[in-house]
C-alpha cells in the first residue's frame, strides 16, 4: 500500500503513523456529554469498503492527512490535508 | 457415529467405508429459542455449551459461509492462560482448564499439545514485569517458571543469545501452554453440537435483525426470515456489520493480522516461542510446518491480507532471534480480520436490544479462548447473568471507563493494540 502525501507524493505505507478513524477530527466540546465523547473516542462506524482515515506523514513532512481509502482492496482513492479539512468535517 | 480405538481398528481393516458425516446438514426451520450469529470457534463451542450445560438444543448456528472458513482456520493456533490483570486472568485460566478436558468431552482429536510456551525477555525491566505476570498466573493457579539465560538455552539451545541489540536475559515459561489442530476444535465442537441436536446452517447470511419494542424476534438472511427468542453475535471481524443491522456502534476497528507457514520440516522446534522485542512468535506444527507471526499491520481492513512492509518485518524477527530458519522456504502467507477493542480485551455482554447479546473483541488472541467464550456466552444467553469467570468483559467499560483492561498498558485507544 502506497500513500500519497499532498505535499510530498506518493510514498510508502511506512513513512505514515496510522491514527485511525478520521472521527478524530471531530472532537466534540468539552460539555458535550458521555455519550458524544464515547461515541468520539470509542465507537467506530468500521466500514468494509471505503472509509476516511487520519494519518501523518510521520518519516516526512509531518503533515496530518485524511485518506480515503478502500478497506477490502486497501486502494487509496484520495488524500487530503487534515489542516485544509477543518475539525467539523472530520466526521 | 462414536470415535474409539477399536473403531479406527474396524474401519482400517474394512476400507474405512463405514464412517458418515460429522453434521447434518439441515434446512433453517421457521423459529428457534435461540440463534447463534456465526459459525466459527466461538460460536460453535456457545452452542455446544448451551446443549450441554442449559439443556437448550432448539439452537441454530447461522454461518454465511462454511464451518471452518473464518478465523477459527487463519490462526496460529496458541493456547495459552498467561495473562496478567484480573478480568483477563481468571478467565484464560478457566478456558485453559477446557481445552485440557475438551477431547474427551466432545469425543474428537484435537491435537491439543501442552509442549510449552516461553515468552522471551531482553532487559531487567522486562525481567521485572515477567517475574509479575508470572506471579499473577502462580497466583490465578496456572503455571509460570521464571527461566534465566541458561534456563532458556537449556529448552532453546538454538537461539541468538547473543544479539547485540537484544541480547536474551532469560525468559517466562509456561508449560502448559501449547498448540491445537486449529481445524479439529471448529470440527469438534461442530459435530458435538450436531449430535446434542443443534442445528448447523451454513450458507446462510443473516442480512437484519429483527427488533420490536426494544425485543429480538428472529433474524433475516439469504435463506429467509427465521424467529427466535434471543440472538446471539458471534462473528469476529464482521461484529461492526452484523452490528449495524441491530443499530449499534461497537467499540472495534477490524484490523488485518499476518501469519505465516513454511514448508514442512522434522521436528526442530518444540515449544511455542515469542520474541517481546521484535513482535515475532513461531511454533512448529505437527504436519512439520513452521507456523509464525507478528505484529498487526496497524491500520483498518477487510482484506483478509496483508502489505510487504510487515511481512519483511516479521521475516527479520524471526532471522534476528533464531537465524537457523533461514534457509525454510514460506509456503504460504495469510492475513485474518482481527476485532479490535480500544483496551485490547474482548466483550461478552447483554446489548441495550432485550434478547440480543454480543460476544466480540477478541483482537488477535482468539484462538485459545474458544472453550472459555463459548461457555460463558452460553451461560449468558442462557440465564442472562455474567459467567464468574467473565465479569471483566463488559460493553460499557469504555463508555464508564471503568473496568479497562489494557494489558500492554498503552491506553484504551484504538490505534494502540
Amino acid at each position: 500500500m502506497r500513500i500519497t502525501c499532498p505535499i510530498c507524493g506518493e510514498r510508502d505505507r511506512r513513512e505514515f503513523y496510522y491514527q485511525g478513524a478520521a472521527i478524530a477530527l471531530a472532537r466534540p466540546a468539552p460539555d458535550a456529554g458521555e455519550a458524544a465523547w464515547d461515541a468520539y473516542v470509542h465507537l467506530r462506524d468500521n466500514p468494509a469498503g471505503v472509509t476516511r482515515d487520519l494519518w501523518q506523514h510521520e518519516s516526512g513532512c509531518s503533515a496530518w492527512i485524511v485518506v480515503t481509502r478502500d478497506t477490502v482492496t486497501h486502494e487509496v482513492l484520495d488524500s487530503a490535508l487534515a489542516a485544509d479539512i477543518g475539525m467539523e468535517a472530520g466526521a | 457415529m462414536r470415535f474409539s480405538g477399536l473403531k479406527i481398528l474396524k474401519e482400517g481393516l474394512t476400507g474405512n467405508r463405514g464412517w458418515t458425516p460429522h453434521w447434518r446438514d439441515p434446512d433453517p426451520k421457521a423459529e428457534y429459542d435461540i440463534i447463534v450469529i456465526g459459525g466459527g470457534g466461538h460460536g460453535l463451542s456457545t452452542a455446544y455449551y448451551l446443549a450441554r450445560d442449559h439443556g437448550l438444543t432448539n439452537i441454530a448456528v447461522l454461518e454465511k459461509g462454511y464451518i471452518g472458513g473464518g478465523n477459527v482456520g487463519r490462526n496460529t493456533t496458541i493456547v495459552r492462560a498467561n495473562y496478567f490483570l484480573p478480568g483477563n486472568s481468571e478467565f484464560y485460566s478457566h478456558s485453559l482448564k477446557l481445552w485440557e478436558g475438551l477431547e474427551e468431552d466432545l469425543n474428537y482429536n484435537v491435537m491439543h499439545s501442552q509442549r510449552g510456551l516461553i515468552n522471551l525477555f531482553h532487559s531487567d525491566g522486562q525481567r521485572d514485569a515477567f517475574a509479575r505476570r508470572g506471579n499473577a498466573m502462580i497466583n490465578q493457579g496456572d503455571d509460570a517458571i521464571l527461566l534465566d539465560r541458561d534456563g532458556v538455552r537449556a529448552h532453546l539451545p538454538y537461539l541468538d543469545f547473543e544479539n547485540a541489540r537484544f541480547p536474551i536475559y532469560g525468559g517466562l515459561y509456561h508449560p502448559r501452554g501449547g498448540t491445537a489442530r486449529h481445524d479439529a476444535v471448529a470440527w469438534g465442537y461442530a459435530r458435538a453440537a450436531d449430535r446434542r441436536g443443534v442445528d448447523l446452517i451454513q450458507n446462510c447470511e443473516v442480512t437484519g435483525i429483527d427488533i420490536e419494542n426494544g425485543k429480538v424476534t428472529g433474524v433475516r438472511t439469504t435463506r429467509g426470515a427465521i424467529r427466535a427468542r434471543k440472538v446471539g453475535i458471534v462473528v469476529a471481524g464482521r461484529s461492526g456489520q452484523v452490528a449495524a443491522m441491530a443499530g449499534m456502534r461497537l467499540p472495534i476497528e477490524s484490523h488485518v493480522l499476518q501469519a505465516f507457514v513454511t514448508e514442512g520440516l522434522k521436528p526442530v522446534i518444540d515449544h511455542v516461542v515469542s520474541f517481546g522485542m521484535g513482535h515475532f512468535y513461531i511454533s512448529q506444527s505437527d504436519k512439520g510446518g513452521l507456523v509464525f507471526g507478528g505484529d498487526l499491520d496497524f491500520y483498518a481492513s477487510y482484506a483478509a491480507r496483508g502489505n510487504l512492509p510487515m511481512v519483511e518485518h516479521v521475516m527479520e524477527a524471526g532471522m534476528t532471534l533464531m537465524p537457523m530458519i533461514g534457509k525454510a522456504k514460506v509456503l504460504r502467507s495469510w492475513g485474518g480480520i482481527m476485532d479490535m477493542t480500544p483496551d485490547g480485551s474482548p466483550i461478552i455482554d447483554k446489548t441495550d436490544v432485550a434478547g440480543l447479546y454480543l460476544n466480540c473483541g477478541w483482537c488477535y488472541g482468539g484462538f485459545k479462548a474458544v472453550p472459555g467464550s463459548g461457555n460463558c456466552f452460553a451461560h449468558l444467553m442462557a440465564t442472562d447473568r455474567c459467567h464468574g469467570a467473565a465479569t471483566g468483559f463488559r460493553l460499557d467499560r469504555f463508555r464508564t471507563g471503568r473496568g479497562l483492561m489494557d494489558e500492554e498498558g498503552t491506553g484504551s485507544q484504538h490505534n494502540l493494540h
